[in-house]
């Protein structure tokens, strides 16, 4: 299949302004500017059925109808803070697709009219800022971007923005206190930012992935991006494999691609014939899947796509797949993801700053082998309390690997504490 | 030498990012400047960017506290950030972390005594199919190494200790 986000791989030198141009670049903007009213490109977006790439799936032409047309101005930010643990995916398109992403930008700005959009990237991306910050210089001189596009009343600005090193700049409203020059800590919602985003204006926060998806929804209207995917999750997804895997990398698959051909057919299976113990499909955010000689076919058989991911007790999230091969040990693997949580926690609510905090000595105790199993017992239940009782997802997000490494690898933990 | 004399027109161009009124959003984009030659923020430099934006001092130390690529403390002239979490851990980025402080006969967090170049162990950086990896930051800017050995490793602090390697 040709690739529809990653057309960098089929089309030389792409990031070239005149090379996109050549293949179609910049024709969806200018439909969309020149024929179309921006609540008929909203509605098409809808009809896409199109779902927010980040992870969160939420349809993408249900959040821009949600803001309020008697508050103006309206704001677009493209959410390029990309940090969970095993997501590469939107480096890989703004490095070498850029134009497809800010064409993407320019025409989710015209949708939802904000003449505006900031692209808040994490601080580790300062080369891309500097290769994006390039190609809207490029867009300005080609008439792109800038003062009444195509001739329409339609004006636009792009800017950069660059993060700091913070994954909870990732949540949205944690990125929208960071752009306006604050630490970056989750809002208090509601109200969400559509109807109060950046500076207290209505504002679309949208992933990379899903705003390249936004040009071809132009082109090939709904129907054409409906023929790839599923009918509850249309089109394609890059799915970002890593871990303990032969041909680790980003891979573009219709959604509904199952486990086994992701794992065998691109990433060419795991090395040295070990075997799949566990997987992640949503990073370090993610319910690890157990994998073993029984239940094996049906998780490389299982779809995935929003909804089929769930039935193996997992989420598809932000497809950033993890491979763990029988040589590891979960306790090992919580121990690296509560170390990320721990240090990622932002310190504004309770459950989540001191959870963690929590969570991280046990599992230490754990891993130097001063445990009894009752600090097995101990850090499922600081999970589970921290459990819907956090600001935002990411005291959520922390403990899913906890609870489910010990509920479904226990042999990894009695092995490793003391008898009582 | 204060930043407004250092970079006028550059400081203009970021504050024009942003409405009037929220001159605020300013601060990440003048902290970067800030760190440009001494590879930290300043008190002095602290105080001018609060100046600036007409907010309180502690406002901006709250900023460089928060964020893991502000310092307001010295360090080698590079640090060289290597990702152990999960991903890259999974596909030996302990071990060469470990062997690379090794190496230079450093533990991580520590500085080489030439002054050259601080390790540390930092948590994702989006390049988990390139592991083991590191960013190198230096008060130009970041720059990634990808797909790293020991060997490759000691052989790029080398020509940075020769001055050799442009990192920018």
């Amino acid at each position: 299949m040709a690739h529809l986000l990653l057309r960098h791989r089929d089309i030389e030198n792409l990031a070239d302004l005149a090379v996109y141009k050549k293949h179609g670049g910049f024709e969806a903007l200018k439909k969309a500017v020149t024929s179309m009213q921006p609540e008929q490109v909203t509605e098409e977006v809808k009809a896409s059925g199109l779902r927010g790439r980040g992870g969160a799936g939420f349809p993408t032409g249900v959040k821009w109808s949600f803001l309020p047309n008697n508050t103006w101005p309206h704001y677009v930010v493209a959410n390029a803070d990309e940090s969970e643990p095993g997501t590469f995916k939107d480096r890989e398109i703004m490095t070498f697709n850029p134009f497809q992403f800010l064409e993407g930008v320019a025409i989710a700005c015209y949708a939802v009219g904000a003449n505006e959009g900031y692209i808040y990237l994490r601080g580790e991306f300062w080369q891309i800022a500097h290769l994006l910050d390039e190609k809207i210089a490029d867009m300005e001189k080609a008439g792109f971007l800038g003062e009444k596009l195509f001739g329409s009343d339609f004006s636009l600005k792009l800017y950069t923005h660059l993060g700091a090193g913070a994954y909870i700049c990732g949540e949205e409203t944690a990125l929208l206190e960071s752009l306006e020059g604050n630490r970056g800590q989750p809002r208090v919602r509601p109200p969400f930012p559509a109807t109060y985003g950046l500076y207290g204006k209505p504002t679309v926060v949208n992933n990379v992935e899903t705003i390249a998806n936004l040009p071809l929804i132009v082109t090939e209207g709904a129907t054409g991006f409906r023929k790839n995917g599923t009918d509850k999750s249309p089109g394609t997804k890059i799915f970002s494999l890593s871990g303990n895997i032969n041909k680790p990398g980003n891979y573009e698959l219709p959604l509904g691609a199952t486990f086994r051909e992701l794992i065998f057919t691109c990433g060419g299976g795991l090395p040295e014939g070990r075997k799949v113990k566990g997987i992640m499909p949503a990073g370090a955010s993610s319910s690890i899947i157990l994998v073993n000689d029984e239940n094996f076919d049906k998780v490389m058989d299982t779809p995935m796509d929003y909804e089929n991911v769930q039935n193996v007790g997992s989420m598809l999230g932000s497809a950033s797949v993890i491979i763990i091969d029988d040589t590891h040990s979960m306790d090992w693997v919580i121990s690296k993801t509560v170390h990320f949580f721990r240090h990622e926690s932002c310190g504004k609510c309770t459950p989540c700053r001191e959870g963690n905090f929590w969570m991280l000595n046990i599992i230490d105790r754990i891993g130097e082998g001063h445990a009894t199993p009752r600090d097995v017992t101990l850090l499922k239940n600081v999970a589970t309390q921290m459990q819907g009782k956090c600001l935002c997802a990411l005291g959520e997000f922390a403990t899913m690997a906890v609870v489910s490494a010990i509920e479904r690898f226990p042999e990894d933990f009695t092995t490793r504490v003391k008898p009582a | 030498m204060s930043l407004v004399e250092k970079y006028p027109d550059e400081i203009k161009a970021v504050l024009a990012k942003y409405p009037p009124e929220r001159k605020r959003s300013a601060v990440m984009p003048l902290l970067y400047m800030a760190m440009r030659e001494e590879g930290f923020v300043t008190k002095q430099s602290m105080q001018e960017i609060a100046d600036l934006l007409e907010i309180s001092t502690t406002d901006v130390a709250a900023i460089i506290g928060f964020y893991t690529l502000y310092h307001d403390k010295k360090a080698g002239k590079y640090r060289m950030q290597v990702c152990n979490d999960l991903p890259c851990a999974l596909r030996g980025a302990d071990q060469f972390l470990e062997s690379l402080c090794g190496n230079l006969g450093i533990k991580v967090g520590e500085t080489t005594p030439d002054g050259l170049i601080t390790v540390e162990a930092v948590m994702c950086l989006a390049a988990c199919d390139k592991a083991p990896m590191f960013q190198i930051q230096s008060g130009s800017g970041l720059v990634y190494h990808e797909n790293m050995t020991v060997d490759k490793t000691m052989e790029l602090i080398d020509a940075l200790r020769k001055g050799g390697v442009e990192v920018k």
